[in-house]
């Protein structure tokens, strides 16, 4: 995982709640093997024209297809961003696509761990705060935002300034690139302590029988 | 030790607790990860790329479900989308490599796999279970901490058994009373996530009590724990009794004899102590239900079946008109127009949410005697292997199948559609599954949630019919 901490960059409105993994990444995709190349079916069902039998066309009225929203790599959306099914996946499309970065009101739980996972910087701003932003990036496409995450920011060059809360290890993991088995194999004298008493626990054992 | 009385969440949470380092995440332990073809490939390589082995294959059980075909033996066996097939292969290869136990396709336990950890009595009180999918809560029934996770905790798991969790927070919901003829687990379901949102438990555990959730077999609160991760909980779980112990006694993978004696005993130390403080309550009134149907594109959009899909007034905030009209939109349906009138042209039974033997039996008494309206598409994807032998033996194939049925071998089926069985743009569908959203079952298809009796009497009638009207009809001709 690559270290992230401050992103200056456009950002794509997508002024829509609830937006579920099923639209981030649909299922025909999830057949992969692959951890990568998810990019370009981000939003797939959205982004295409698939109308026309053997032909896929661009639909020129989605966000991500306008050429001024090119290169963002922050995505504005409303509450409960990610709900739905577990899928990684969602994660990797945004990751892969260029997003580096999403800003919404609330995050559902599975996702905001995949995207901690894949050093995509979640910051939960109020309903009010998410409005301004979504009414600013869509009024004018340059407009340019800066996420800091060392100081849990998100300001504008027009005076806007709002604050972000996250967990303190999770901010320490984005900031260094850090991998979750490594950090867990520190505790490896614990976990082999309890799994000698746990293990006594027939009951915790999903094969009793055998 | 403290005394201070505790949730069955707490206990569980608390036994599984290996370290807590300071200003870090709790390490908990994983009892149980269930693996499928589709969340775990690329945890398996994540695993080879760093020469890391799977510290405890013994906890680890692994099935195929998303990708299978439903159509045949032959056909699932032969999997003619590629990139299905290989992803199917990579399972077989990994477990063989990595030493996890592995229900092929045509293995006699195979099934989906929220289905096939009950079944085989892996499933079970106190245990910590996750798996690369959203409705592992489904596990919570038996007073277990289940919850989905991604690829990336997947490979934590399979590495360590072990996650580093944040504690969540606690929310009881308390249904309370008798449930009205006609209304079932799956209307309990939705109502409350019609009440509390789609977002409504995000950063909770929920625990489903009272005399409700009490009276349900544990199929019936398996459907209730699996569709916890709609109202965005992290788990749903209902603390162990009798019924719950006698559903596991004598599977395969349960405690026998003196260990069975000594499992009871632990498993009756974990209900929620009196007096026990939950950081969130609801109480619903078990008599106020009724049987639901979804309108919309989220599981929150619903409305009970003498009901109608809701106007622009209706809509609480800015962002819910928002998805009302997006919703109107893309289910083709205007507001005010009841729900009774709406017609479908499809009907799917099954999932981890409704393909339980109890549902196949319960759609079954609705469309015995009975075939499906002109037109309609009708099939039934039993849950799994078991189910499904089950199924036969008590005939309700052959009931749905002279009814017009299609009688499918086991898997996830339309509930996704990550095998051939999608909706086509515009098709309407009754699905007994847990998701309604945009393109879920099939890119343009509509979906509208509903229990398999509602499913089954929409398949007969060809729109939505209130079960409760069409039951005493029946009952009154029989």
């Amino acid at each position: 995982m690559e270290p992230i901490n401050i992103i200056t960059s456009k950002a794509v409105p997508l002024p829509l709640p609830n937006i579920d993994t099923d639209q981030i990444i649909p299922k025909q995709f999830l057949k992969r093997i692959e951890r990568t190349g998810y990019g370009e079916f981000l939003f797939f069902d959205w982004r295409y024209d698939l109308d026309t039998p053997d032909h896929v066309e661009e639909r020129k009225d989605f966000v991500l297809n306008k050429p001024e929203y090119k290169g963002a790599e922050i995505l504005i959306a409303e509450k409960n961003f990610g709900c739905g099914s577990s899928r990684e996946h969602a994660a990797w499309a945004i990751n892969q696509y260029g997003f580096r970065a999403v800003i919404a009101p609330t995050f559902a739980d599975i996702f905001f761990s995949n995207a901690g996972k894949n050093g995509i910087v979640l910051a939960r701003l109020t309903e009010e705060e998410v409005q301004t932003l979504l009414e600013r990036c869509t009024k004018n496409p340059e407009h340019k935002l800066t996420i800091n995450l060392e100081a849990q920011t998100v300001t504008d060059d027009q005076g806007f300034s709002a604050h972000f809360d996250i967990d303190p290890f999770r901010k320490y993991c984005l900031l260094n690139g850090l991998d979750d088995i490594g950090l867990t194999l520190r505790h490896k004298d614990s976990l082999d302590k309890f799994e000698q008493t746990h293990d006594k626990d027939f009951w915790s054992a999903p094969k009793t029988a055998a | 030790m403290s005394t201070a009385p505790k949730t069955l969440f707490e206990k569980v949470w608390q036994q599984h607790v290996v370290v807590e380092p300071a200003g870090e995440p709790t390490i908990l332990y994983i009892d149980l990860h269930l693996v499928h073809e589709v969340t775990s490939p690329q945890a398996f390589d994540g695993l080879r790329m760093a020469g890391r082995k799977i510290r405890r294959p013994d906890r680890h059980i692994a099935t195929v479900d998303h990708n299978v075909p439903t159509t045949s033996a032959y056909d699932r066996l032969h999997i003619v989308d590629q990139v299905s097939a290989a992803q199917v292969n990579a399972l077989r290869k990994n477990c063989a490599e990595f030493g996890i136990e592995f229900f092929d396709v045509q293995d006699a336990s195979q099934g989906i796999v929220h289905m096939i950890g009950p079944e085989l009595g892996a499933t079970k009180p106190g245990m910590t279970i996750v798996c690369g999918d959203s409705h592992t809560s489904t596990h919570g029934a038996f007073g277990a901490l289940a919850f989905g996770i991604g690829t990336s905790e997947v490979e934590h798991v399979m590495a360590t058994q072990t996650l580093p969790q944040s504690k969540p927070k606690t929310f009881r919901i308390t249904v309370d009373g008798e449930l009205p003829f006609g209304v079932t687990a799956k209307d309990i379901i939705l109502d409350i996530i019609g009440k509390i949102g789609t977002d409504g438990a995000t950063g909770y555990v929920i625990e489903y009590a009272g005399s409700a959730i009490r009276s349900l077999s544990m199929e019936g609160r398996m459907t209730i724990c699996n569709m916890s991760i709609e109202a965005g909980a992290r788990a749903g779980m209902i603390a162990p009794d009798e019924t719950t112990f006698a559903y596991l006694k004598g599977r395969r993978f349960a405690p026998q004899g003196t260990a069975w004696d000594e499992a009871v005993a632990h498993w009756k130390t974990l209900p929620t102590d009196e007096g026990a403080i939950f950081d969130r309550e609801l109480h619903i009134d078990a008599a106020t239900l009724a049987p639901a149907v979804t309108w919309g594109t989220s599981p929150g959009m619903h409305a009970t079946i003498e009901g109608k899909v809701p106007t622009l007034d209706e809509a609480a905030t800015d962002a819910d008109r928002k998805s009302f009209q997006r919703a109107y939109e893309y289910m083709d349906l205007k507001p005010g127009t009841p729900m009774e009138e709406i017609r479908i042209d499809t009907v799917f039974l099954g999932s981890c949410t409704n393909g339980r033997i109890e549902d196949l039996r319960a759609a079954a008494a609705v469309v015995k005697g009975h075939h499906v309206a002109t037109k309609i598409r009708a099939m039934v994807v039993p849950g799994s292997q078991a189910v499904k032998r089950q199924a036969e033996a008590e005939g309700l194939d052959k009931i749905f199948k002279s009814a017009g049925f299609e009688w499918r071998e086991p898997g996830c089926s339309m509930c996704l559609g990550m095998n051939p069985d999608i909706l086509q743009p515009g098709e309407r569908c009754a699905s007994t599954s847990n998701r309604n959203f945009e393109g879920r079952q099939g890119r343009g298809g509509r979906t509208h949630l509903v229990s398999p009796e509602m499913a089954a009497a929409a398949a007969i009638t060809g729109h939505f019919t209130d079960i409760r009207k069409w039951k005493q009809t029946e009952g009154a001709q029989r």
